[in-house]
């Protein structure tokens, strides 16, 4: 399991907290909680090593429209880029609603 | 209840199996009633997997709900199956055991407290070993002492279906509801297979398994109460139905001489056909009424 951390700016204050997913193979867990402050800290433990780059350009890409100060956990099980931007963007619109 | 062998409803239904361990834990609630506890963000999880190099869950795999059926207090544990297999771990054992206990405490206080445990699991979770064991050993104490007091309804629709230590905690349960596409049994096919041969079990053979494990046939036997379709209004339905029923004049588990001698009267010396062996057991010690 190999554990990375990324932070960015967050311009606003979310007033919800969301979870989605389950760390099941293919899938993952977003947990996802307001913050103080303007930044938005995202913790990740993955069960797939050496990905760093991988998870950086999709979470860069992420956080180029969303300006939430949250502070994110996701706990993943070997899910593609693809899903952890969906499960991103599920679970930024579930602490929306 | 379909007897049919298929649902003619298929299009139409909400299924139940497609739900997760949360949607299908809220779904059995008189709606607006349930709350979580010790949900996803309070991050009770297992210290023993990240050791392991295994990604760990915000909830360990088991969603604990409180609420109301039927207008009555009652306590949903529900295992996630797509989690770690839905294995018992130290954490998720001890949330449902703890669940179970405080249900209890509520009936010896008077306020009667029904309990649903939603099992989709394979038994003891390996990384936790001892610990795992301990936890469904403390389960099955608990759910001996609930019993008396409330019916304990045990529902298993699939699609990972209730083995291992777990299944011997659902044969405690005062109810089983079971759903076509579910299995039960002590031990998996696989393991079956790989212990004594494929001459004994073809766990390829997926006709064979439902054959055996699957909750038409467990249900025909009278090892389950309901047999329901994926069906999440149907399933609701069968739980409600149970919970008002109350605890059962006797429970199954406790008819030692009824099974012990449908045991000893088995010619174990020959292979069984499961329609043969559904003949032979179709006199059911089901708590659900004949039809």
């Amino acid at each position: 399991m190999e554990q990375i951390e990324f932070n960015y700016a967050a311009k606003r204050k979310v007033h919800k907290r969301a979870h989605v997913g389950v760390v099941g193979s293919g899938d993952l867990e977003v947990v996802l909680e307001p913050a103080e402050g303007d930044v938005a800290s995202v913790f990740i433990r993955t069960s797939v090593h050496g990905f760093r780059d991988t998870w950086k350009a999709v979470l860069d890409r992420f956080f180029t429209n969303y300006d939430g100060a949250v502070r994110i956990q996701i706990n993943d099980a070997g899910a593609t880029p693809g899903s952890v931007q969906l499960r991103l963007e599920q679970a930024a619109e579930v602490s929306e609603r | 209840m379909s007897n049919k062998g298929y649902n003619a409803n298929f299009i139409n239904r909400q299924s139940f199996i497609e739900l997760d361990a949360r949607e299908r834990a809220t779904a059995l609630f008189d709606a607006g009633t349930s709350r979580e506890l010790l949900g996803p963000f309070d991050r009770v999880e297992s210290p023993w997997l990240p050791m392991q190099g295994v990604t760990p869950q915000a909830d360990d795999g088991c969603v604990v709900m409180k609420g109301k059926i039927t207008g009555q207090a009652a306590v949903v544990v529900a295992l996630e199956g797509a989690f770690q297999g839905g294995s018992m771990g130290e954490v998720s054992g001890e949330k449902m055991t703890a669940a179970l206990d405080l249900a209890c405490a509520d009936n010896e206080k008077g306020i009667p407290t029904s309990a649903v445990i939603l099992l989709e699991t394979g038994g003891v979770r390996l990384q936790e070993a001892n610990l795992g064991l301990a936890a469904i050993a403390e389960l099955m104490a608990s759910i001996l002492v609930l019993r008396k007091h409330a019916p304990v309804i045990c529902l298993t629709a699939g699609t990972v279906g209730c083995f291992g230590g777990m299944s011997l905690a659902a044969g405690l349960a005062s109810y089983v509801v079971m759903t076509r596409e579910a299995r039960l049994g002590m031990n998996g096919p696989e393991v079956i297979e790989q212990e004594n041969g494929v001459e004994e079990f073809d766990s390829s053979d997926r006709a064979l398994i439902w054959a055996i494990h699957g909750g038409e046939q467990r249900y025909a036997t009278g090892l389950a109460d309901a047999l329901v379709d994926d069906d999440t209004p149907q399933v609701a339905d069968a739980i409600r139905r149970f919970v008002s029923k109350g605890v059962p004049p006797v429970h199954r588990s406790s008819q030692v001489a009824l099974y012990r001698n449908r045991i000893e009267e088995l010619d174990t010396s020959r292979q069984w056909d499961p329609k043969e062996f559904r003949a032979l057991w179709a006199t059911n010690g089901s708590n659900e009424e004949k039809r």
